[in-house]
């Protein structure tokens, strides 16, 4: 499943990279420990978090994520949309906690398989 | 260095600076792409500079990484001026940390840099004086795909 789908699916809010949304999304990966998230997360996983800070792209252009979804509302900082504009990282948001989109994207994966 | 023919490339990494942080090990994934390494030994030496890189930034001033590949193999040294380790092997344990309860906010400080490092790679060396600094060496090999 494309990272556009989800984003309609799931009615998410797109904020940087607009132009990478035709990614395939493998899986999702769902942690707030970055040196957790640099070990185990997969190739085109789609990575949710509550870090809003900058060095959540490093880490998602380092094991070639294809997005990170920033729950709960809240707002990612400045430096961090600047840094996915410059690196192309698609950030995206969402109200729903990391629980509940975590569920939603996972039966959306599973039943498209 | 080697004699080997080989490449050689020197990278500074500036401690504290968390806007920069991860550069150095996005270059180097981006140089072995360039050259047409394997995705899996990528995937390897990536995580292993990405801990090496934020330790200096979590604790010393600045460090000097050496990338080094061969035909054979990665080397990596990485060598900071930070306070130093008192207790080698309590470090290496998963879920030691010394970090400030501000960078374990920011999702660091898990305790798993060190040990995702000696996971990833084939060797690795590790010697620290306390007040002086730490030492790095992390050898990947080459001809060993999918290894770990």
């Amino acid at each position: 499943m494309n990272l556009n789908e989800i984003i309609e699916k799931l009615k998410l809010q797109v904020l940087t990279a607009q132009d990478k949304l035709d990614a395939e999304v493998s899986y999702g990966y769902t942690s707030d420990l970055l040196s957790d998230v640099i070990a185990n997360s997969k190739e085109g996983n789609l990575w949710i978090t509550l870090q809003t800070h900058q060095n959540i792209i490093a880490v998602a252009k380092l094991k070639d994520l294809a997005g990170i979804i920033i729950v709960n509302n809240r707002k990612p900082e400045e430096e961090t949309l600047k840094k996915a504009e410059e690196e192309n990282v698609p950030l995206i948001t969402t109200e729903e906690t990391a629980f509940n989109i975590s569920g939603k994207l996972y039966q959306l994966i599973s039943t498209q398989e | 260095m080697s004699t080997e023919n080989g490449l050689s490339k020197r990278f500074e990494i500036t401690g504290g600076d968390f806007g920069k942080a991860g550069e150095v090990s996005t270059k180097i994934k981006e140089i072995l792409q360039e050259i047409g390494i394997d995705s899996t030994i990528i995937r390897r030496t990536a995580i292993a500079t990405y801990e090496a890189e934020m330790n200096v930034v979590m604790y010393a001033k600045k460090a000097e990484l050496t990338l080094h590949l061969t035909p054979t193999k990665i080397s990596i040294r990485v060598y900071d001026d930070g306070p130093g380790i008192e207790n080698i092997e309590v470090a290496m344990q998963e879920g030691f940390s010394t970090a400030t309860d501000e960078m374990r906010e920011m999702g660091f400080g898990a305790g798993l840099g060190l040990p995702n490092i000696k996971k990833n790679a084939d060797r690795f060396k590790i010697s620290s004086t306390p007040g002086k600094g730490t030492a790095l060496d992390i050898t990947i090999y080459l001809n060993q795909a999918g290894k770990k």
